[in-house]
C-alpha cells in the first residue's frame, strides 16, 4: 500500500483508547441490566439533583428491571412512575432540567419513544442553542433498543439514526455491562442531553468487571479486539456479534479488528479513521435498515478520511430495508456471524494478493 | 393508593366546572361587571398599572408591526386586542414565578421586563431567542404550539420537589388545546399537583380555523374537569378580571393546591401575522364588534369615572408610550451584528471536533469571499 501526500489525513490528535490499559480486579459477574441499575443508584446517591422517572420504573422496577429497587431506596420524590405519555415524560423532564434538576427518564421501548419525538428534536436538542447557551438540559433519555429478543412489532426498532441526525443530542450505546455502567454515569454527568440506547438483547449478558465511571470518555470509540487485516465497526447489541465474527474469521486467516463505537454522536473520527487507515478495509455492522442508516454516515466519513489507504470499498452488514420483521423471521433480518464473514470475504482480497 | 371513590369524596366534581358565563369585573363600557364571581377588583394602583402597561404594550405592538413593514422584522404576530390577557396575566405573577409564552406573546414578555429589542431578536432573525430566560424567568417564546405546556409543568414540579415557592404560568391559545401535549400537560400537572396556571387565550381563531372546528366542548375551560383541575371562564378583554383570576390561581398553586385552567375569551384584532389575510376567513363586522370591547378603552373609562385618571395623566402616558416606541425604533433601525462563528458555539456545551472543523472552514471561506 502506498500512501500519497494528497491523502486526506486522518485526525490523529488523540491516541486510540483500548481496554488493555484498564486495571481490573476479579469481580462477580454482572449483567448489563444490573450494571445499569448500579449506575442509576450510584448517580442518585452521588447527586441530589438526579431524578429517575418514566412508565413502570417505580414500584415495578421497569419492565426490564433496570430500575429495580430504586424507588424503595431513594423514595418517590426521586424515583417515580409517570402517566403513560412519552411526550409528557420528555417535556416535563425539559422543564425540570430548566429548574436545575438532572432527569434520567425511560422510554419503555424504542418505538414507544416516537410520541416524544417533537419534544426531543424541537426542544431537548435545541434549547441550549436557542438560548445561546443560557439554558442547559442535562437530561438522559434511556431507550431499550434493537431486536434479537423475539419481540413483537414496535418492540425491536433501531431508532439511532433519527436521533443521531439531530444536532444538539449526544447518542451513545454500550456494548458490555461494564461500559453500560461507565457510559450511563458519564451520560448523567454530561451537560448535554444524551439519548442512551440500551441494546435489550444484551441486558442479560454477563461480564466480570469492576464497575467504574473512569476510563474512556463518553465520546470515544474503543478498540475491543486488535487486528491487522480489516476493521469491523459495530455498536450496541452488534459488538458481541462482531467479536464472535472476528473469532470465527481466524479460521479464514483474517485478523479482524473490532471497534465498539459507543458514541454514535459525536462520532470519534480519530479512533476509527486511525484503525481503518491502518487495516485498509472496513465493514460497518448494524441492525437497522441500511438505507439512510447510521452506517451510511460512517462509510461516508471514513471514505473521505481514509480513501488513499483503502484496499476495498467499505461495506455494510445491516437489516433489510423493511419494517422490523415478526419474531419468527427476525433471524433473517439481523446481522449474524455468517453474514459478516460473507461480507468480509467481498473486500477484494484477491486483488491485493 | 387513591381510589376513584376516594377522589369523589375529597373533590366534588361540580366544583371543578367553570361558570356558565365569563367572569367580568369591568364591562365593555367601563362599568362594574355584571358577573364578578369570586374575583376581587384589584386596588387602584394595580388598575392604573394595568392601564399603563396596556397602553405601552399596544404602542409596542404597533411599532413592531411598522418595523415589519419596513423590513426590520421578518414577521410579527400581533396580539392587539389581547392586551388584557398579555398584561393582566403577567402583572399577576410574582418575581420568582416563571412565564412560558408563545410567539404571539411578545407584549407579555415586554411587560415582564424583557428588553424589547432582546424580545424581538426571534422576529428580527439575529437569533432564536434574544434574552436570557433566567434573567427574567421567561422561557423562550414557543413556536411549536402546546409544547411549552409540558415545560411549565416540569419546571413547576421541580420547584415543588426543591421546596421552592415558584409557580409557572403557561400561555396557550384555543388552537393549542387540540394538541396532545396540552392534554398530557393538564394530566401530568393534576396527577403531580404541580403549581401551574394554564391560561388559554381563546381569540376565536387558530390562524383561520374558528373555534367551532377546533372543539365540540361547551367551553375550553370545561375540559378541566376531565383532569380533576378546577377551571375559570373569564372575560379576557377585562384586564382586571384577568389579573384577579391569574393572581388567585397563582396564590392557590403556591399554597400547594395544584394547577388551574383559565379560559380567557378575547379576540385577535389583526390577522395571524402581517403575511396573513384575515378577510379570507372572517367578516369585517365581527372585528368591529370586538373593537367595541377593547380592553384599554374599557379600563380607561372605568378609571376616569372613578376619578383615578384624568386627561393630563392620560396625555403624559401617551407621551411615555411615544418615547418608548421611539427608543425601540432607534435601536431596531441599527443594523445588528451577527456572528457566523456563533452557529457552532451553542450546539453542545463544548463544540465537537467536527463542529470546530466546520466553523474553521466557514470562517476561512468568509475571510476569502466575504459574508
Amino acid at each position: 500500500m502506498t500512501a500519497t501526500t494528497t491523502a486526506a489525513a486522518p485526525v490523529t490528535t488523540a491516541a486510540p483508547v483500548t481496554t488493555a490499559g484498564l486495571v481490573t480486579t476479579p469481580a462477580a459477574p454482572v449483567t448489563m441490566a444490573a450494571a445499569l441499575n448500579r449506575a442509576l443508584a450510584d448517580s442518585l446517591a452521588a447527586d441530589d439533583r438526579v431524578l429517575v422517572f418514566g412508565e413502570d420504573v417505580g414500584t415495578l422496577g421497569g419492565v426490564f428491571r433496570v430500575t429495580d429497587g430504586l424507588a424503595a431506596r431513594f423514595g418517590e420524590r426521586r424515583v417515580f412512575d409517570t402517566p403513560l405519555a412519552e411526550s409528557g415524560i420528555i417535556g416535563t423532564a425539559i422543564g425540570m432540567a430548566m429548574n436545575g434538576l438532572v432527569p434520567v427518564v425511560e422510554m419503555q421501548f424504542d418505538a414507544f419513544a416516537y410520541p416524544a419525538f417533537e419534544q426531543v428534536t424541537s426542544h431537548l436538542a435545541k434549547l441550549h442553542n436557542r438560548t445561546r447557551g443560557h439554558v442547559s438540559l442535562p437530561v438522559v433519555v434511556r431507550v431499550p433498543f434493537g431486536g434479537g429478543i423475539g419481540g413483537v412489532e414496535h418492540h425491536c426498532d433501531s431508532s439511532e439514526a433519527y436521533y443521531a441526525h439531530t444536532a444538539g443530542l449526544r447518542v451513545v450505546t454500550p456494548g458490555t455491562p461494564s461500559d453500560a455502567y461507565r457510559l450511563l454515569r458519564q451520560s448523567i454527568d454530561c451537560p448535554d442531553p444524551v439519548i442512551f440506547l440500551e441494546p435489550k438483547r444484551r441486558y442479560w449478558s454477563k461480564e466480570s468487571a469492576v464497575l467504574t465511571a473512569d476510563g474512556p470518555a463518553i465520546d470515544r470509540a474503543l478498540i475491543r479486539r486488535a487486528g491487522q487485516d480489516v476493521t469491523l465497526i459495530a455498536y450496541g447489541g452488534m459488538v458481541d456479534t462482531a467479536l464472535e465474527a472476528a473469532e470465527a474469521a481466524v479460521g479464514e486467516q483474517w485478523d479482524v479488528e473490532v471497534i465498539d463505537l459507543r458514541s454514535l454522536s459525536p462520532f470519534d473520527d480519530a479512533t476509527v479513521a486511525e484503525s481503518v487507515c491502518r487495516t485498509g478495509r472496513a465493514v460497518v455492522v448494524h441492525e437497522a435498515p441500511g438505507f439512510a442508516g447510521y452506517g451510511a454516515e460512517v462509510v461516508a466519513r471514513l471514505t473521505q478520511q481514509c480513501f488513499h489507504y483503502l484496499e476495498a470499498p467499505i461495506l455494510r452488514v445491516t437489516g433489510f430495508d423493511i419494517p422490523y420483521p415478526p419474531p419468527q423471521l427476525e433471524h433473517l433480518h439481523l446481522p449474524d456471524v455468517d453474514r459478516i464473514l460473507e461480507t468480509i470475504a467481498q473486500l477484494q482480497w484477491g486483488d491485493h494478493a | 393508593m387513591t381510589t376513584l371513590a376516594g377522589i369523589t369524596q375529597t373533590v366534588p366534581a361540580g366544583s371543578l366546572l367553570p361558570s356558565a358565563a365569563p367572569l367580568q369585573l369591568i364591562d365593555p363600557d367601563g362599568r362594574p361587571g355584571r358577573n364578578p364571581g369570586g374575583l376581587e377588583l384589584p386596588e387602584p394602583p394595580v388598575l392604573l398599572e394595568l392601564h399603563r402597561r396596556m397602553v405601552l404594550g399596544r404602542r409596542f405592538d404597533r411599532q413592531a408591526t411598522t418595523l415589519t413593514k419596513q423590513g426590520r422584522l421578518a414577521v410579527y404576530p400581533s396580539s392587539r386586542g389581547q392586551d388584557g390577557c398579555q398584561v393582566g396575566a403577567v402583572l399577576a405573577l410574582r418575581d420568582q414565578d416563571w412565564l412560558f409564552p408563545t410567539y404571539r406573546d411578545t407584549v407579555a414578555i415586554v411587560t415582564r421586563g424583557v428588553d424589547p429589542v432582546e424580545a424581538l431578536s426571534l422576529l428580527r432573525g439575529d437569533w432564536h431567542c434574544g434574552y436570557d430566560p433566567y434573567q427574567y424567568r421567561v422561557a423562550p417564546q414557543c413556536t411549536p404550539l402546546a409544547t411549552n405546556t409540558l415545560h411549565a409543568v416540569g419546571l413547576a414540579h421541580a420547584a415543588r420537589l426543591k421546596q421552592q415557592d415558584q409557580v409557572a404560568l403557561v400561555l396557550l391559545g384555543d388552537g393549542a388545546t387540540s394538541e396532545g401535549d396540552t392534554h398530557e400537560a393538564l394530566n401530568f400537572s393534576a396527577v403531580w399537583q404541580a403549581p401551574v396556571v394554564f391560561l388559554v387565550q381563546n381569540n376565536g381563531y387558530a390562524i383561520s380555523v374558528p373555534l367551532a372546528k377546533q372543539t365540540a366542548a361547551p367551553t375550553l375551560a370545561a375540559k378541566g374537569i376531565g383532569y380533576g383541575i378546577p377551571s375559570l371562564l373569564i372575560d379576557g378583554n377585562d384586564a382586571a378580571a384577568v389579573y384577579s383570576a391569574v393572581r388567585g390561581c397563582v396564590e392557590r398553586a403556591a399554597d400547594g393546591h395544584g394547577p388551574t385552567l383559565i379560559e380567557a375569551i378575547t379576540y385577535r384584532v389583526e390577522a395571524h401575522t402581517n403575511a396573513d389575510d384575515a378577510g379570507r376567513y372572517r367578516p369585517a363586522d365581527e372585528v368591529e364588534t370586538w373593537l367595541a370591547r377593547d380592553p384599554i378603552t374599557r379600563l380607561e373609562a372605568y378609571l376616569k369615572a372613578a376619578g383615578l385618571l384624568d386627561e393630563q395623566a392620560a396625555g403624559r402616558l401617551a407621551a411615555e408610550a411615544e418615547r418608548f416606541a421611539e427608543r425601540i425604533r432607534d435601536r431596531m433601525n441599527r443594523d445588528v451584528n451577527v456572528d457566523p462563528a456563533e452557529l457552532f458555539a451553542h450546539v453542545y456545551a463544548q463544540p465537537t471536533p467536527a463542529l470546530e472543523q466546520q466553523r474553521t472552514a466557514l470562517l476561512t471561506k468568509l475571510e476569502d469571499t466575504g459574508p
